[in-house]
């Protein structure tokens, strides 16, 4: 099993390190002083087991766990008993360790690890790297931990920002950690087209149309020269 | 104070290993250094929440030097200072004066 350590006490991580070692299938992939550089590692990699600390201060074991969209199995290890309750509330909570950790108690939380399944995926739409999950005529935005819904027919356009995205709709602008190929892939392909490397409209919010650029609601977007042709190929002239 | 630190965790940890033995002392005596000065600073202050994290932090190194009943006081102790409740700070200085005595040896 691949695992990380997070924990704030240098002392824990080490100790953790230690533990693992003397179990052949355990593999400790990376360890992290805090939950938020643990977060971005997530984003990245596959695990499929995590020793956390809840005490860690701005931001605690269990706040971590509810940034999680799919969360791998975690083993709480911890100095605090007052929480035990709480941390089986968390399906992907596989057991409570309480420190200082003696190997025969660390050995059987292993085998608990091993022998429970791997907490399901919730969504089959849900893409836990994108900041971006969709239903039929819905799409979810994940802004600052809050699972935003957006009316995809509302959409007028997408415009990308670097590592974000901008989505302009008839009500509001929301800014979102991901890319435009991701949001590609979540919206009806008969609607929206990418008419340059920075931006995907709504067709249907099409006002007008000159040479390079289309006019939706007050904004002017550049089409470019090798997008035109399939612009042109949706459009219902006369 | 009938209890005293001892290694009994640490080299049962160790199974041997000499290396690990040696660099867990270093980060612990480190780590116990400064968490012990982070309450001082704080309990003179009374803020006696982040003083109770600082307590938190160490109640694992005390019980990774066997303290048994040490654990528990300072476990009180911690919930104690949540509380503004200072009755078991002399119990508590106590225990970090011995095994600050104790880290020297090392």
């Amino acid at each position: 099993m691949n695992c990380i350590i997070i924990d704030d006490e240098e002392t824990a991580r080490l100790i953790i390190q230690q533990l693992c070692s003397q179990v052949e299938q355990l593999n400790v992939i990376e360890e992290f002083p805090n939950a938020i550089q643990a977060i971005k590692f997530l984003n990245q990699h596959h695990i499929d087991l995590i020793f956390l600390d809840i005490h860690m201060p701005d931001f605690t074991g269990f706040d971590f766990i509810q940034t999680l969209k799919n969360p791998p199995k975690i083993i709480l290890t911890t100095s605090d008993k007052n929480f035990a309750l709480e941390a089986f509330e968390y399906e992907c909570v596989v057991d409570y360790l309480l420190k200082p950790i003696a190997l025969p108690r660390f050995l059987k939380a292993i085998q608990k690890a091993e022998s429970t399944k791997t907490p399901e995926v919730k969504d089959k739409t849900e893409d836990s790297s994108s900041g971006i999950s969709s239903g039929e005529n819905d799409l979810y935005i994940n802004i600052d931990r809050r699972l935003i819904k957006i009316d995809i027919p509302t959409i007028n356009v997408i415009e990308a920002k670097g590592d974000y995205i901008l989505i302009k709709t008839q009500e509001s602008n929301y800014t979102v950690h991901s890319t435009l190929k991701k949001i590609e892939e979540k919206l009806p392909e008969d609607t929206f087209l990418k008419i340059h490397r920075s931006y995907v409209i709504n067709i249907k919010r099409i006002i007008d149309i000159e040479d390079n650029s289309v006019l939706i609601d007050k904004d002017v977007i550049p089409v470019s020269r090798s997008n035109r042709p399939e612009l042109m190929k949706r459009l219902n002239m006369l | 104070m009938t209890e005293a630190p001892n290694l009994a965790y640490i080299k049962e940890l160790a199974s041997g290993s000499e290396e690990f033995e040696n660099k867990i002392i270093t980060i612990l005596k480190r780590e116990f250094y400064e968490e012990k000065t982070q309450f001082s600073d704080n309990y003179s202050l009374k803020a006696f929440i982040k003083a109770s994290e600082n307590v938190h932090k160490l109640k694992h190194k005390i019980g990774m030097l066997g303290f048994d009943d040490g654990y528990q006081t300072t476990a009180d102790f911690e919930n104690g200072l949540k509380k503004n409740n200072l009755s078991l700070y002399p119990k508590f200085i106590l225990i970090l004066d011995t095994i600050e005595d104790f880290l020297k040896t090392l």
